[in-house]
């Protein structure tokens, strides 16, 4: 296969995935928000249970009118949303959804994933900024102090999952957990959360401070800051931002996933059923980490922007810091 | 005073979340409003009907109004005197009632005040209209909705 003909196919692969991710995820979160709160929900849109809501959202965002205000900066106004929704499919490239189903199996994997998700900040920031709105800049403002607070903390519950694994690519380290009891023959691995459960608490918050949802959603705030940076969007770019929250729920999922639980991995499967299986135990696997963060969002108001930095800085870069200590007088024990 | 820390940290969030996983899983209290209709209570502020025989146009209802929401026009009527000879009575007679619903906010004082029960309370609430000019209910109208006025309650003793 010629390498531009597999390129256009995971760029096909990606291009729905996203989307069809996005929505599902938007539609789990207007229903299960929805009994949250004993209310129903979507209910009309397709006939049953509102399951086409978000396609008719998403027709009716681009119906909208593309308005660019007067005062904003015109270029960087409308590249802000191509370059946060970068940040997200940068994201997938690294994904093990199998066994040999990696799109491209990068030595510094969670290295690259780390650093292309904070592009995504660059492209909130130059929302903000270029927006011409004060609500728009305080926003960015916020959402740049919160994102890069707590982008150490996520790093850093990264780098206890690295030592023990010993290397920095996504598909090692879920290999490295299904060889970890390899020398018993019992076919036993351990998904890393078992040792790393602190890890995987703070790489969870920060991963929510990093979609910058509630409890996180300080750059948002619709009560102090109307919508934030995202004040002065509409029709299809704000459908980009919308898209990208979610997919980026999704691809930060399905990394906790790989990084804490074993990824595509289930115990006492042979390999050659992995393949088969392994991008829906994946799936699976991210189906409850985005569960949890609905559950959240809807249980806990929002924090303060004090509180907000204190968890950050006083809590979770200590905790991170204490747990990479702990992790190597483990790895040299063990 | 300083905020008490809970003995057991997280306690508190652990609890929040037990209410929201517990709501998830009970029947929701709303209901598909077109397909499934909830009774409203028998007494519930749904509409204000008219009797305009019991009607006086003696105006209170119209001058209470805080919205100034109710119309009413009116003249005065001859009528022949009850006895011969007598002197001739005058009668008010109502010529329009309406009630614009579009500005109405369902206070009811309009009810309360009216000395010769020509005003009540109907739990109907299904009047909504496309048209903002179409919320002005007029008398006829709002002789409609007496049908579905409930009966008093019985007086105490």
């Amino acid at each position: 296969m010629s390498p531009w003909l597999a390129l256009a196919i995971w760029l096909v692969v990606v291009a729905t995935i996203i989307p069809v991710m996005g929505m599902a995820i938007g539609y789990a979160e207007m229903k299960i928000s929805a009994h949250m709160q004993s209310r129903i929900g979507p209910y009309f849109a397709g006939g049953r249970f509102g399951w086409a809501q978000l396609i008719a959202d998403g027709v009716k965002f681009f119906q909208k009118e593309d308005i660019v205000p007067d005062n904003a900066d015109r270029p960087v106004f409308k590249m802000a949303p191509v370059l946060v929704m970068v940040g997200t499919v940068g994201l997938f490239v690294v994904i093990p959804f199998g066994p040999g189903l990696t799109p491209q199996n990068l030595d510094l994997g969670i290295f690259y994933a780390l650093a292309i998700s904070s592009i995504g900040t660059i492209g909130v920031l130059m929302a903000g900024w270029s927006s011409g709105n004060k609500y728009s800049l305080i926003g960015g403002l916020r959402a740049a102090g919160q994102l890069i607070a707590y982008e150490l903390p996520l790093v850093l519950a990264v780098v206890g999952v690295v030592i023990l694994a010993g290397t920095m690519s996504l598909d090692g380290i879920v290999q490295a957990q299904i060889s970890w009891f390899s020398e018993t023959g019992w076919g036993l691995g351990m998904p890393f959360v078992i040792v790393q459960a602190v890890g995987l608490g703070v790489f969870f918050i920060a991963s929510l401070a990093e979609l910058s949802r509630i409890p996180f959603d300080m750059p948002i705030a619709e009560s102090e800051l109307v919508m934030g940076y995202l004040t002065e969007y509409s029709g299809f770019r704000f459908l980009f931002f919308f898209l990208a929250e979610f997919a980026n729920m999704f691809t930060l999922s399905a990394i906790a996933a790989t990084l804490f639980l074993g990824g595509y991995w289930v115990p006492g499967v042979p390999d050659s059923i992995l393949q088969f299986v392994g991008p829906l135990v994946l799936l699976g696997k991210i189906a409850l980490f985005v569960f949890v963060s609905i559950w959240l969002r809807w249980t806990f108001p929002r924090f303060r922007e004090d509180q907000l930095q204190t968890l950050a800085w006083k809590w979770l870069v200590p905790i991170s810091l204490a747990n990479i200590i702990v992790t190597g007088i483990l790895k040299v024990v063990i | 005073m300083k905020p008490q820390m809970p003995v057991i940290p997280g306690k508190g969030l652990l609890k929040g979340m037990k209410v929201t996983l517990k709501t998830l899983f009970t029947r929701p209290v709303t209901v598909n409003y077109p397909k499934v209709k909830e009774t409203p209570a028998p007494r519930a502020r749904g509409v204000i009907a008219l009797d305009p025989d019991a009607c006086t146009v003696c105006m209170l209802c119209a001058r209470q109004c805080p919205d100034w929401c109710i119309y009413i026009e009116g003249h005065k009527e001859e009528r022949p005197p009850s006895r011969p000879g007598g002197r001739p009575r005058v009668r008010a007679t109502l010529d329009r009632f309406d009630i614009d619903y579009a500005l109405c906010m369902y206070c009811g004082i309009c009810v309360e005040v009216c000395p010769f029960d020509a005003l009540f309370w109907s739990p109907d609430y299904e009047y909504s209209e496309s048209e903002m000019g179409e919320m002005l209910h007029n008398q006829d109208r709002l002789l409609e909705w007496l049908d579905t006025v409930p009966a008093a309650p019985a007086l105490e003793r």
